[in-house]
């Protein structure tokens, strides 16, 4: 159905270990988040593991409807046979993902791109910085952290939603919020009269002047909507962060998610970087010149 | 260096068309302008034609390609790649210097095997250029004539065509044509050398750069907006230069259901840095909203992001974008001229 005007034959070849074919990944759980975004857990039909990075991608493949690029949530650490996606239903896949059961099969590719790079951050201060569903890529690296905590320097977690009742796992908050050897502060833009909110009002960079910043020691990992970064690397700029030392988390539609189809590349002057391949996950100081990055 | 009399060949040609297990493809007259269609006899064969519509790639790369078969009940997929092997006759020395630099793309990192399993059942055969486009300044790129990048590699010397070989694929192909292929004479192989040598003064004598300048140009105009508002003000966003690119390969992929909502195809089809929505995420965040943005987008990637990677001017100069340009503004010899005259 797809040749251009022909006159011979095609020959149908079955591309053996072909980029593009995803395997099955059943749903074994699913959890409501917000009235638009939900958890789910998938493990793959094969059995085996989906040995991702903290903040890589996968393509999720539903037949029919298409594919769209999701960061896995889950950490390695936490999950070996299966892994979690945080999804937020505002397109054909992520509603139709929404629609399915328990026991369902979707597709998955992946994983794919550059995660956080944990050697690099090993030993440090972390300083998470999400905005809205943001938290979603960086909370693979936040369990990845705790679940090495001994690994790790101190961790302040900065987590900033619209209103209250976006705020997303809410049982995992209040363990941060609990816990001594974490430094958590939670904001929201607005709260309507009727709701019981102990956290800041306001926007996420009013949190970041209370954190106490080691300088020599800090890496500063940000992730959010698009309009949050400029905000937050400003801020950070006040602190006198160096730019080596932050992370950032970027999105664009990938389609493909093996560098040929050009949706998520980001240009700048001197080269063009590929968010599937180079990224999603970027530092700051090799992505700043990149007038398309942020 | 072989040769075969010009009625020899309309007779292999039409020997291929009739017994070849592949389709066989050429250049012909589609209305005013040229086209790579299926050919049903050798009459229709135009190798004298200055440029085609389209660039073959549309037969490595077609519009609508199918990547996988699902079946939605059950979610399975089927990887499916449809290969329609062929001979593809007339192609320009610039087009092949484009087909070598996707060959480039489609086999770096994660090989694509769509792409490069119909780049193998095919054979590249060449012409040199009898006829030059207003438009093309492929000479000026380097690319009018080449050395290599195609299977057979014809020149039109008057009754006879010289036939330069490039490949196995293209001797096997050649063996076909039996005897009626011989060696070429020495005076022959002079004019092959003197065509090429006479070819630059057929084309337009107003490009002003040289193609290796166009990296370090384009870095230094990158950051000048009035120059790319300016530029591509009257620009309709209509992708087209795009398409009839010869080295653009961006593609979406799309989820096709047959009519029993059953089964359906996943199907890569061509985009263009020029559309729009190219570059949007949810939340209809767009990253290259303004149109100066996607206009410097392409630029830079035929001239410095693709040498960058792959150490190739990803413009071959065939001239396509700016014909076929409604609002005119699309010819890279416009551009790249400003910005020599600009900093010289």
């Amino acid at each position: 159905m797809n040749e251009i005007s022909q006159t011979k034959e095609a020959k149908v070849v079955n591309p053996e270990g072909s980029p593009y074919n995803p395997q099955k990944a059943r749903i074994i759980g699913e959890r409501q988040l917000t009235t638009d975004t939900k958890l789910f857990e998938l493990e793959l039909e094969s059995g085996e593991r989906l040995n991702q990075d903290p903040g890589q991608f996968v393509e999720l493949s539903i037949p029919g409807v298409g594919e769209a690029p999701i960061s896995v949530t889950s950490s390695p650490t936490r999950r070996l046979d299966s892994f979690e996606l945080c999804v937020r239903a505002v397109g054909n896949v992520t509603n139709t993902l929404h629609k399915t059961n328990i026991g369902d099969t979707v597709g998955i590719r992946g994983p794919f791109g550059t995660g956080f790079p944990v050697e690099e951050l090993r030993g440090h201060d972390l300083l998470f910085i999400a905005g809205g569903l943001g938290i979603a890529p960086l909370r693979s690296l936040i369990n990845y952290t705790l679940d090495r905590r001994d690994e790790f320097n101190n961790l302040n977690i900065l987590y900033g939603c619209k209103r209250p009742c976006e705020q997303m796992f809410e049982d995992e908050v209040d363990h941060w919020a609990r816990r001594q050897d974490i430094y958590h502060e939670a904001t929201v833009d607005f709260c309507p009269d009727n709701v019981c909110w102990g956290g800041n009002i306001g926007v996420i960079t009013e949190l970041i002047p209370g954190v106490d910043i080691d300088l020599d020691n800090t890496y500063a990992i940000v992730c959010g909507p698009p309009v949050m970064y400029k905000f937050v690397l400003e801020e950070l700029d006040e602190k006198d962060l160096p730019h080596e030392q932050i992370y950032l988390s970027l999105e664009r539609r990938m389609k493909c998610g093996i560098g040929k189809c050009g949706h998520c590349q980001i240009n700048g002057a001197e080269e063009v970087l590929y968010a599937c391949q180079d990224g999603p996950v970027f530092n700051y100081e090799k992505v700043k010149g990149f007038e398309e990055a942020i | 260096m072989k040769a075969i009399d010009k009625s020899d060949f309309s007779e292999f040609v039409d020997n291929l068309i009739e017994d070849d297990d592949r389709e066989v493809v050429g250049v012909q007259k589609k209305d005013s302008k040229f086209a790579f269609d299926p050919l049903y006899e050798s009459d229709d064969l135009r190798l004298d034609y200055d440029t085609t519509i389209l660039p073959p790639k549309k037969y490595f790369m077609p519009q609508r390609e199918t990547l996988i078969e699902y079946n939605i009940e059950k979610g399975e997929t089927t990887p499916v790649n449809r290969v329609v092997p062929r001979i593809i006759l007339g192609v320009h020395p610039y087009d092949l210097v484009a087909i070598g630099q996707m060959d480039k793309v489609f086999e770096d990192t994660h090989e694509d095997p769509y792409y490069l399993e119909k780049r193998r059942q095919s054979v590249l055969v060449g012409v040199n250029m009898e006829n030059v486009s207003d438009k093309s300044f492929a000479s000026t790129m380097g690319t009018a004539t080449i050395d290599s990048g195609y299977d057979l590699m014809l020149t039109d010397i008057g009754d006879r065509y010289a036939i330069e070989v490039g490949s196995s694929k293209g001797s096997s192909l050649l063996e076909q044509a039996g005897a009626a292929v011989d060696d070429a004479k020495p005076e022959e192989i002079r004019k092959v050398k003197q065509f090429k040598e006479d070819l630059p003064e057929k084309f337009r004598s107003d490009p002003e750069f040289d193609p290796f300048e166009l990296p370090s140009l384009l870095k230094e105009y990158y950051d000048n907006d009035e120059f790319w508002e300016e530029n591509s003000e009257d620009c309709l966003s209509c992708g087209t230069c795009n398409l009839v690119c010869p080295t653009c390969y961006c593609f979406d992929v799309k989820d096709v259901n047959d009519i029993s909502l059953s089964e359906g195809e996943r199907m890569r089809t061509w985009d263009g840095c020029m559309l729009e929505e190219f570059a949007e995420v949810a939340g209809d965040e767009n990253f290259r909203e303004e149109k100066a943005a996607r206009y410097r987008h392409r630029y830079m990637r035929k001239g410095r992001y693709m040498y960058n990677r792959f150490g190739d001017i990803a413009c071959v100069g065939c001239g396509r974008c700016s014909e076929q340009c409604l609002p005119d503004i699309a010819d890279p010899v416009d551009i790249f001229n400003q910005m020599k005259e600009g900093t010289s």
